[in-house]
């Protein structure tokens, strides 16, 4: 990801910050930046979210298409994920340097959304064996200011809440609007270590504090569906559970608002202003 | 005529967004967002980018990295003595990649790099603190840059647009001169009015108020209503700005 040079005594300063629960910019350890969640942004896709945290800019996209099924599950649909860092997030991520981090995301993002727990993966089964909707998740990474995962993750879940495909008879063809299930969809936290403690949603210069970083994504009744650690520092196993259990915590937190949000978004129905790309 | 417009039919058109200043029969505009023009007397705050022969390269957020040279530092314990062979070696002892410092622009070379100074005990490596960055445009030329403002934390408003907010140092501080940085723990309260600051820095800065101590003075004011991690919701934001704007153009008039 994006990095910036900071020097030694700023990094003593943010992590003494840290220690005290007060950030630089008065956030406690646990607390989130200001979020911005728009759906239904472009219009020819099936579903789709844009989600703006502080400068970091994420836009998902949703196509839904029909193909056999994966031969060891013939009942259930599946996701194909694909986040593409643009060069527009950071001069980094020119050419082809953004490919590594974008596979690595994806891959994360494989292992996310592939438990029963997250998505009821059956409704997207059409004809057992024969059929079924593969969604094809696009993530556009915009703007990097510190956090993807979280953001990524809250994106994908609002534009699979947005999403909408037809239902399908076998025998005969019929379009009608499905809604599809939102069970429990997982959601990632990103919890970095800093100093003794670690803290939630960290910007670019609390990341370059950090050696080391845990994923935790966490389904709305606090089932965790993937952990994983990055970075190259170590972390000792107290440490560890400390930060899945905080992980779990705001995971949890996360979910009521957002579902809310999105539920009041959804029965704004056309009447709802969309800004788009122009504020 | 000047930089900035153009003829549009016979129209005096601007180029770009910004201020217009007018000299006599020169028109020109002076964009709102742009790289930081330098000029002979300015005060900035800059990171150390490279350490070469003889030469540190500091960036400034101007179209060019600008340059600090061996011999417009002051060497530690104030000596005035010729750069030695020895001095080159152990440049890295002084100033690294990645320091932040404060300086003065001594000159301009002919391709617009600045050329920068340190030769003051007010300048030099800054230690402990949070550095904003904001647009050159927004900063207003003063008298002075160094501010210790009364709600207990000091502030250099550079004019490259990089502004550095730090603890008040305690008297004994002061005597000690450019390259001694405390690493010692910041006590909370200072903490919070530097983080309340940055935000309202930040709020100034997205609503393209002009900063300088009073600007920054009231906005921190205004902003003691609200909770330090709430002043950069977009409704607080507005609110406070609205206030601070309400008692400049009072003070003015």
């Amino acid at each position: 990801m994006a990095s910036v040079q900071i020097s030694e005594a700023e990094k003593v300063y943010i992590m003494h910050g840290v220690r005290d629960d007060l950030r630089v910019d008065g956030r406690g350890c646990e607390d989130y930046r200001h979020m911005e969640i728009e759906t239904d942004v472009v219009s020819n896709t099936d579903g789709s979210a844009k989600v703006r945290m502080g400068h970091t800019d994420v836009l998902v996209g949703i196509k839904a298409e029909l193909r056999r099924p994966r031969p060891n599950v013939p009942d259930e649909g599946y996701l194909e994920f694909f986040v593409d860092c643009s060069a527009n997030a950071t001069p980094e991520f020119e050419g082809r340097g953004g490919e590594e981090l974008g596979v690595e995301l994806s891959n994360t993002l494989y292992k996310v959304f592939n438990s029963h727990r997250s998505l009821d993966l059956r409704s997207l089964c059409v004809c057992p064996g024969e059929h079924c909707w593969v969604l094809y998740v696009d993530v556009l990474l915009l703007q990097c200011d510190g956090n993807l995962f979280d953001a990524m993750s809250i994106a994908i879940k609002a534009a699979l809440f947005n999403t909408r495909i037809p239902k399908v008879r076998v025998l005969e063809d019929e379009e009608g609007g499905k809604e599809i299930e939102l069970s429990d969809d997982p959601y990632d936290c990103l919890r970095l270590r800093v100093g003794h403690r670690h803290v939630v949603d960290a910007t670019l210069q609390e990341k370059a504090c950090s050696a080391a970083s845990l994923l935790v994504a966490v389904t709305p009744r606090g089932a965790v569906t993937c952990v994983r650690k990055l970075g190259a520092g170590s972390l000792d196993p107290d440490s560890i559970f400390e930060m899945t259990e905080t992980g779990k915590r705001v995971g949890k937190a996360l979910h009521a608002p957002l579902m809310e949000l999105l539920q009041k978004d959804e029965s704004l129905g056309k009447k709802r202003q969309k800004v788009g790309f122009l504020a | 005529m000047g930089h900035g417009t153009y003829m549009d039919d016979e129209k005096l058109t601007a180029s770009v967004a910004g201020e217009v200043e007018r000299v006599n029969k020169l028109i020109c505009v002076r964009p709102l967002k742009t790289r930081y023009n330098g000029e002979v007397g300015d005060v900035i705050v800059g990171r150390i980018t490279e350490v070469q022969q003889k030469r540190w390269k500091v960036e400034t957020n101007s179209r060019l990295d600008s340059v600090l040279l061996l011999s417009s530092v002051n060497l530690p314990g104030g000596e005035l003595r010729r750069r030695s062979a020895e001095d080159e070696l152990t440049m890295r002892d002084y100033l690294q990649e990645g320091d932040l410092i404060s300086a003065e622009v001594q000159s301009v070379f002919s391709d617009g790099a600045l050329s920068l100074h340190t030769r003051s005990l007010k300048y030099g490596k800054l230690g402990q603190g949070v550095l904003v960055q904001v647009s050159p445009s927004l900063v207003k030329r003063q008298k002075t840059h160094f501010h210790n403002l009364p709600c207990g934390a000091s502030i250099i408003l550079g004019n490259n647009g990089f502004l550095w907010l730090y603890p008040t140092p305690g008297q004994q501080d002061e005597e000690e001169g450019g390259y001694y940085t405390s690493l010692e723990l910041v006590p909370l309260s200072d903490r919070e009015v530097i983080s309340r600051l940055r935000n309202c820095l930040l709020a100034l800065a997205a609503h393209k108020v002009l900063l300088y101590d009073t600007s920054v003075l009231y906005c921190y004011e205004s902003s003691l209503l609200y909770q330090i991690k709430d002043i950069l919701k977009p409704e607080t934001m507005d609110e406070i700005v609205m206030v601070t704007r309400q008692r400049l153009l009072d003070q003015e008039g």
